[in-house]
């Protein structure tokens, strides 16, 4: 086969590629039809792959193989991660993509200088630089979801000041390469400052705005490889890119849409450092606590039950417990239902992929706005590590930091019933008032105990 | 402005588009999932992984396009392995429906 050939058909595997993704996308609009696109989009990815090995241009194959396997066996243990570490594998692969993303845009980098024109140089210095913060962001990220870090915020007097300087230091840098592509040490400080401002990025941002972040992040990662695709005018790079920067980018609208914040206040905001609890908070408020016996009787009285989870779920492994909390109601005939906020956890659709790992099936998991027309005729909402998401504050009272973020209107509910540790203020040091409510009771406890100790009062007051 | 330039900027324009009508329909149920599928299809880098590091052009990127190969593929495994996992658990909820 002739070189053309052989070019014409690996571009034609490309195109084949490009609309596996697409179908891939498309199908993944229902859980009924996402294991087809999985499908479509291994076979899709498979073909391009397979394709590229067979490209002329590539004469060495020996370590393109050995890299390949070591690939393969870093991916298989990050494949089969416990679903709990789901959000840090997920910023360790929005790190790795960003990662090669950069490295690729470096290596032309150092091949075409100096003869590289402006216009290729502004390419490969914007792809390098969103590669490069993206990836030690996302390493922040990971560590802070591992816990390796703190998740708290970790703030400094001019923090965004000094944040933004290095950022504009990387475009500078990148302005005189456009002057000069021959300065070999110039790139490699631009490479330096643009790693050092994605930690700048993600250090002051704490755990409970993860969500969102880890989004942004995967946005970032997306595009650089569309970016990559401009250098290397490689088409299914572009494609692929964009569809990523797009899925990223659409999932942080929600996240920020769902706390009522925007972008600039996510990143530069570090909330939960500025807010100064009110004053009122210090006037003595008395809480209605219960023990696991009494929450078993009145779940058992109800007739509708939703159950709201959140993080401190997560944290306590509830998740099997309350599989069978649902599976002990239910076998009583009672209607139970999971409400889920789309920040809930530490990111998008957290929640719903723990509930079901523990095999709860996913027509009982509805989001925020499904369930929340549904809470003036339940009997009981349980809220089971969830606060802010709750807060009633958020709709009534003007003065909080959170007021219009939309939430659950668990307060809707005949008796609201919550498992918390203790009387601690959810992440952004606000009060919630829900919990002085009168037909609020109060379950202190570890969720994973408690929700254990009531499943054993309903299975003992059964027989 | 070149030409190549145009042409991409096409192509990611409509792309971008496509995308962001694709990802409105994906239920939130399935946001998690649709992260790590995106993630493994943005792997997809390995392409110009592997043609960078078989042109064999310079020591330095070669290596840098061979670390590329494995951080990426590593992406593609991982990200299909997982996304198939989640979804597996999605469907036994819906087989004990039925």
């Amino acid at each position: 086969m002739t070189a053309l050939a052989t070019q014409q058909l690996i571009d034609l595997s490309y195109i084949a590629a490009v609309i596996g993704f697409i179908l891939a996308l498309k199908w993944l609009s229902s859980p009924v039809s996402a294991m087809r696109g999985v499908l479509i989009g291994e076979i899709a990815s498979g073909v391009a792959v397979i394709a590229t090995l067979f490209d002329p241009q590539v004469t060495h194959y020996k370590w393109i193989i050995i890299t390949l396997i070591i690939g393969a066996a870093i991916g298989v243990p990050l494949g089969m991660v416990k679903m709990t570490a789901v959000p840090q594998r997920t910023a360790v692969s929005h790190a790795f993509g960003a990662l090669s993303a950069a490295l690729i845009g470096i290596g032309e980098y150092y091949v075409g200088t100096p003869h590289l024109t402006k216009f290729e140089m502004l390419e490969i210095g914007l792809e390098v630089i969103i590669g490069s913060l993206t990836f030690t962001g996302s390493l922040i990220a990971a560590g802070k979801l591992q816990e390796i870090l703190p998740q708290r915020p970790i703030t400094y007097k001019g923090q965004n000041v000094v944040s933004l300087s290095t950022l504009g230091a990387a475009i500078v840098i990148m302005l005189m390469l456009m002057a000069h592509p021959e300065y070999t040490h110039l790139f490699a400080a631009m490479v330096v400052v643009a790693l050092l401002f994605g930690v700048m990025l993600v250090t002051p941002i704490g755990g409970a705005d993860m969500p969102t972040v880890i989004s942004l992040l995967n946005s970032y990662a997306g595009f650089s490889a569309a970016l990559l695709g401009f250098v290397l005018n490689s088409k299914v790079l572009v494609v692929a890119g964009a569809l990523d920067g797009a899925s990223g980018f659409i999932l942080s609208v929600i996240m920020c849409k769902a706390m009522n914040r925007s972008f600039t206040n996510v990143l530069f905001g570090a909330f939960g450092q500025v807010q100064v609890s009110a004053g009122k908070v210090t006037e003595e408020r008395t809480v209605r606590s219960a023990s696991p016996e009494e929450a078993a009787g009145i779940l058992a009285a109800a007739s509708k039950v939703v159950i709201v989870p959140g993080y401190g779920m997560a944290v306590a492994q509830a998740q099997h417990k309350v599989r069978e909390l649902f599976d002990g109601l239910t076998k009583r005939g009672i209607d139970v239902k999971f409400g889920i906020h789309p920040v809930a956890g530490r990111m998008p659709g957290h929640m719903n992929v723990l509930l079901a790992e523990a095999d709860i099936p996913y027509d009982k998991l509805l989001d925020m706005d499904e369930i929340n027309g549904e809470f003036a005729q339940t009997d009981v909402a349980l809220i089971i590590g969830a606060n802010d998401v709750t807060n009633p504050a958020a709709r009534t009272d003007s003065s909080s930091p959170i007021f219009g973020m939309p939430i659950l209107d668990v307060d809707k509910a005949r008796t609201v019933m919550v498992i918390k540790r203790s009387m601690g203020a959810g992440f952004a040091g606000i009060e919630n008032p829900l919990y002085y409510m009168d037909k609020t009771l109060m379950l202190f406890g570890d969720a994973k105990n408690f929700v254990g100790a009531i499943v054993r009062e309903l299975a003992g007051g059964h027989e | 402005m070149p030409a190549d330039f145009i042409s991409s900027l096409f192509v990611f324009i409509l792309a971008a588009f496509l995308g962001l009508e694709l990802i409105k329909r994906v239920s939130p149920l399935l946001h998690t999932p649709l992260m790590s599928l995106t993630n493994a299809l943005d792997a997809i880098v390995v392409v110009a992984a592997i043609i960078i590091a078989g042109r064999h052009e310079t020591k330095l990127s070669t290596l840098l396009g061979l670390i590329a190969v494995a951080a990426s593929f590593s992406n593609m495994v991982g990200g299909f392995l997982i996304t198939d996992r989640m979804l597996h658990m999605f469907r036994a909820g819906k087989a004990k429906k039925s």
